[in-house]
């Protein structure tokens, strides 16, 4: 066992923010175990970024290179990572919880005998891993037991990229066996959705809506809001899965990610895939009918009440108010 | 096509949610529960796949005797039949060891097409459909919105993050991980319901199906739960709901300068 792997994603030659977050995690693992911290690159020409990461006061950054990791398959990274975690024998091997990182992530834990701990918002003492349940409304405390690496990937937003060291790594290089034959999916290049038509995300104020509301009958109530607002109509997932509002009003992990002044959120409960994509937002407004939603934890301003109540007084109070 | 689908039954969402008194999960006497929305898009796209394609729709569920009515829905939605397995309670369990109870149940009936949704909406792992991939030796796909059968396997549609898709092409057979809102969901017809009583439910005990030897030690435990701590200090608007509007209005005008 030696030390805390930390394993960065890129994706066209940028790494995203998440990852400088999985290696404040990884340090601050190590500032609890007093182990080194690595850092891998997986892909095909990784010079570039290695540099970039190298920056970062690690003891030594991995590429890991093979010109059938050009792009992402869950095979491909698989059999990289296993190979080289069996060379490495790391104690911990720290992700970014991506898309990415959920789709090869456990099966390479599976392969070692081992579980991720997936998701994870903080890491206590022991270590203590915490992730959340219930669709946010209830926290859990993971422990990771017996021998082998423990998995871990860590939630955006969970970790501050800001505390990563800083400092020169050493640069080393890593080469898998893989085989053409042993990648069996073949994914084609991302394409966007069909065009975007609504911008959310320079939307000043904005009033998005979630399961509380019920029905799509429902829907004009908060249009009549909005309006009254000067507000832009977004949703929770559920609502445009139902196809009661068109896919580009859609804030969450899956849908735009919005920072206005006002974020007014109706019948929303607050699962961490809406909440990443809102709680930048400057102030955050709740209306709920439960008061243990998780919505409110992020709110600055809070309504417990039946929604069909609120909206149209709030719709009553803004009119009078303009006089 | 031969499809299973793997589902479980959840707390609904509107359950009242409080702690046990250990602190290890949650109350369950007098919790409603209800199947997972991933898993029932899972179902909805094999019924789908299914009526285009002929073939089979069997659900495979683990958990205690309770889920016996999750699985009544599947059928009366028009599943052709079910495997269940009587696992107790699955929370001396891992995503490792759940996986492997799937696995192992599944493996005898060589499907073509293994379903399941992308994640619980309890545990939120996320990891089922992925280590029954790895498990069964077969290839996979996560977050899936769309499948479509092709001459040498399936082409499916991938979310990615933020708006972003893509295509994957794979051979069958394999197991791909439902994202919610690729199609709309179907209701169980009075039919549905009747006929869903004769079909059969297998019954498998969990013993049965780990190989001997090969307890089900965690790798990980879920060692105790407890409420989130806010992040915000929210200030509730309190009163009737004209008096909270009314203060909002104050607020949004005077403290959040929007008006």
């Amino acid at each position: 066992m030696s030390g805390i792997l930390v394993v960065i994603e890129q994706r066209e030659g940028r790494i995203a923010r998440i990852s400088w977050e999985a290696v404040a995690a990884g340090q601050s693992l190590a500032s609890q175990f007093g182990l080194p911290v690595n850092a891998i690159l997986v892909g095909s020409d990784l010079e570039f970024l290695a540099a970039e990461v190298a920056a970062r006061g690690l003891a030594k950054v991995i590429r890991v290179e093979h010109p059938l990791l050009a792009y992402y398959t869950a095979d491909g990274f698989k059999l990289a990572l296993e190979q080289l975690i069996q060379t490495e024998q790391p104690a911990y091997v720290v992700f970014p919880h991506t898309y990415q990182v959920r789709d090869y992530a456990p099966a390479l834990a599976a392969r070692l005998g081992q579980v991720l701990i997936g998701d994870v918002v903080a890491i206590g003492e022991g270590p203590l891993f915490t992730r959340q349940l219930l669709q946010g409304r209830l926290n859990g405390n993971y422990r990771h037991a017996g021998n082998g690496p423990c998995f871990v990937s860590v939630q955006a937003g969970a970790f501050r990229a800001e505390t990563t060291q800083t400092g020169a790594s050493e640069v080393t290089g890593f080469t898998p066996t893989i085989d053409a034959a042993q990648i069996r999916t073949k994914p084609s290049e991302p394409f966007r959705g069909r065009s975007q038509t609504v911008d959310l995300g320079s939307a000043q104020l904005i009033v998005s809506i979630g399961r509380g509301i019920k029905d799509a009958e429902n829907i004009p109530i908060v249009q009549e809001l909005a309006k009254a607002l000067g507000a832009e109509l977004a949703a929770s997932r559920p609502i445009c899965d139902n196809g009661w509002l068109p896919m580009d009003r859609q804030v969450g992990s899956s849908g735009q990610t919005v920072s206005p002044k006002l974020y007014l959120a109706i019948g929303i409960s607050g699962a961490i895939q809406h909440l990443v994509g809102m709680k930048g937002s400057q102030c955050i407004v709740a209306i709920n009918k439960d008061p243990d939603a998780p919505i409110f934890e992020v709110a600055d301003y809070g309504i417990v009440g039946d929604l069909f109540e609120v909206v149209p007084a709030l719709i009553a109070a803004l009119e009078s108010q303009k006089g | 096509m031969k499809i299973i689908v793997a589902i479980k039954q959840v707390p609904d969402r509107d359950a009242q949610i409080r702690i046990d008194s250990a602190a290890k999960w949650i109350e369950e006497s007098n919790l409603q529960y209800a199947l997972n929305e991933s898993d029932a898009y899972a179902l909805e796209e094999a019924l789908q796949l299914k009526e285009k394609h002929g073939g089979e729709v069997i659900v495979v569920s683990a958990g205690p005797e309770r889920i016996g009515q999750t699985i009544r829905e599947a059928l009366a939605k028009g599943a052709d039949r079910a495997i269940q397995i009587d696992s107790g309670d699955l929370a001396d369990l891992d995503a490792l060891g759940v996986a492997r109870l799937l696995a192992a149940a599944m493996q005898p009936e060589n499907p073509d097409l293994i379903l399941t949704g992308l994640q619980s909406e309890d545990l939120g792992l996320g990891q089922t459909g992925v280590i029954v991939a790895e498990l069964l030796g077969l290839p996979h796909a996560t977050l899936i919105l769309h499948v479509e059968k092709t001459e040498t396997g399936l082409t499916v549609k991938r979310e990615l993050e933020e708006g972003w898709f893509q295509t994957i092409d794979l051979p069958t057979p394999a197991v791909l991980t439902i994202q919610s809102g690729g199609n709309k969901l179907r209701y169980a017809t009075l039919m549905g319901i009747k006929r869903a009583k004769t079909k059969e439910v297998r019954r498998l005990a969990a013993a049965e199906l780990f190989p001997p030897n090969h307890a089900a030690v965690p790798v990980v435990t879920l060692v105790q739960v407890t409420l989130p701590q806010k992040q915000k200090s929210t200030q509730i608007l309190s009163g009737s709901a004209k008096e909270a509007a009314a203060s909002l209005v104050e607020k949004l005008k005077f403290e959040v300068r929007v008006l």
